[in-house]
């Protein structure tokens, strides 16, 4: 049922080799399904015009793990998903998503992912997205993520979200509003090259005594490519922020970062790091020392950063 | 063999290396002191290539290795511990000492070269070289990295420098055994007179200038007294 392109794309994108036989997955290519299942403890229920779905994860789930790849497969299409995910309390549960575009066509291929978390008291999940473009023809490969989180008190989430390779330009857009005691952490790993354009923004409201986020951005330009990196963080209470972005330029690669925090409560504790720069000389300098080329020093070097 | 001709070098009109004429035998242990600022890390970055001389030649085995770069010189069989180790965010221990083995290592091979140098393995084989490390650490690693590379030449910045946690006496068994077990030359710059103790060798470097060669008896006793960087180690004494 599957070739050989979408093979390859799903397991770059979500680590599937073959179909998960017992667990709960809904894969979406060229905006229609092509196969979904749903377990005892995790129903995953379509929208209505196929807009997207809903995936309800009953409360005290322990060790269960969905996966919502979404693929684009021919140039052209544009395709806008709106995905919710509503989990219960007290489960721990692992949520893998993300898209591939392969387009060989010459027409732009987009893929808009709106995904929305209702995370309940003291679940944990961790989030993983991925995303990768491919194929040599030159229509345009583009992801615009949209993630927003709602965290209800004592619950933990953990997003990692990676781009690596072919995305001709990005928009990622990313909320939490946290309750009591909750905690999200976010960490993002991009690589631009080319002519591409990847921008990222961060909106966290740390609403509830006690809650902390903690956003953790490295990302690598390389050529001509570009990035911008927003965060804003907002501390309403007793609370604890932390906002770092780390960026690798090469080349003419360029990366600007506008991070924002704004304490509105004497208790809350923020903090914002940036640093743009080359690769430090004295890190070739000192793997070159071991024996390494300048070029295997950088590939290293880069490689180590974005692991 | 390592043989430096007639090395000289400047950077911003000053004369940081001035003619000097060295020879390093096979499987020898030297240790290069003097003042600080008299040059002795400006002449090991020149054998290890990351400073290129203005004039002289530096032959390993008979070969002309002037014009070599870096990555030639340490295939070649040169390893250099910084006075002052490089921090990586994401490289981890391993890879590190890894990359310097030159080869896959196993956990448990890469782990007895932390064992060396007094780090339990566990806590440290998978943490990454980054701001987390101490100064200590770092420069234990440093040491561990160097060990892993078994070449023919290995030269060490001042390794007792940021070392406070670990005894001196552990730090003069690795190079000990590092000589021993490998039959290798090792070239250290150092203040320290428990590590002078032990050269085989002793270069007194000042001014840019070679000021003395010798063994240790001919060397240390007249160390003390002179003008070297020893002194500062007694306190700044006259």
């Amino acid at each position: 049922m599957f070739d050989d392109v979408l093979k390859k794309l799903l397991s770059q994108v979500a680590d599937l080799t073959e179909l998960p036989l017992d667990g709960a997955f809904n894969i979406r290519n060229n905006g229609h399904s092509e196969g979904r299942n749903s377990t005892e403890n995790i129903q995953i229920v379509p929208k209505e015009n196929n807009s997207g779905i809903d995936i309800y994860i009953k409360s005290g789930t322990k060790d269960e793990s969905v996966h919502i790849p979404a693929l684009i497969t021919e140039a052209g299409v544009h395709d806008v998903v709106y995905n919710d995910f509503h989990i219960g309390e007290g489960a721990d549960v692992t949520i893998v998503a993300g898209c591939g575009i392969h387009n060989c066509g010459s027409e732009e291929s987009l893929h808009e992912g709106i995904h929305r978390f209702f995370v309940g008291k003291n679940a944990k999940i961790k989030y993983i997205e991925k995303h990768v473009g491919e194929g040599d023809g030159n229509g345009k490969r583009v992801i615009n993520p949209q993630t927003h989180i709602e965290a209800e008190e004592n619950s933990y989430v953990e997003m990692d979200t990676v781009q690596l390779k072919g995305v001709d330009s990005t928009n990622r857009v990313s909320s939490a509003k946290l309750a009591e005691g909750a905690t999200v952490v976010i960490k993002e790993k991009i690589m631009t090259h080319g002519d591409q354009y990847a921008e990222t923004s961060f909106d966290v409201e740390l609403n509830g005594a006690g809650s902390s986020a903690k956003l953790i951005s490295r990302s690598v330009a390389r050529d001509r490519s570009r990035q911008l990196f927003r965060s804003k963080i907002i501390g309403n209470t007793e609370c604890y922020g932390h906002s770092e972005c780390d960026a690798i330029i090469m080349d003419d690669g360029v990366v600007a970062a506008e991070p924002e925090i704004v304490a509105n409560n004497v208790d809350a504790t923020l903090i914002h790091e940036a640093a743009i720069g080359k690769i430090a000389g004295d890190q070739l300098v000192k793997l070159m020392t071991l024996g390494l080329t300048e070029k295997e020093a950088e590939a290293q070097i880069i490689n180590g950063f974005l692991k | 063999m390592l043989e430096l001709r007639n090395i000289s070098f400047a950077a911003e009109d000053k004369e940081i290396l001035k003619n000097i004429n060295l020879v390093i035998d096979d499987a020898k242990f030297v240790v290069i002191t003097g003042p600080n600022g008299g040059g002795k890390s400006t002449l090991a970055k020149v054998i290890a290539g990351i400073i290129k001389p203005d004039s002289g030649q530096i032959l390993l085995d008979g070969e002309d290795i002037t014009d070599w770069g870096i990555t030639e010189r340490a295939n070649a069989g040169i390893s250099f511990a910084f006075q002052q180790p490089v921090r990586f965010k994401g490289v981890t221990v391993k890879d590190l000492i890894t990359l310097a083995s030159g080869k896959d290592l196993s956990t448990a091979a890469a782990c007895e070269y932390l064992a060396e140098v007094g780090l339990c393995a566990k806590d440290y084989i998978n943490r990454e070289v980054n701001a987390s490390l101490s100064g200590g650490e770092l420069k234990r690693i440093e040491i561990a990295t160097v060990m892993a590379r078994k070449t023919k030449l290995t030269l060490f910045d001042e390794p007792e420098a940021g070392i406070d946690l670990w005894s001196f006496k552990n730090l003069i068994d690795v190079f000990e055994k590092m000589h021993e077990e490998i039959q290798a030359s090792i070239l250290i710059i150092s203040h320290q007179e428990r590590i002078l103790n032990i050269a085989d060798q002793v270069v007194v470097i000042s001014g840019g200038e070679i000021a003395q060669i010798g063994t240790k008896e001919e060397v240390l006793p007249g160390l003390f007294g002179v003008d070297t960087g020893c002194r500062y180690f007694q306190g700044g004494k006259a």
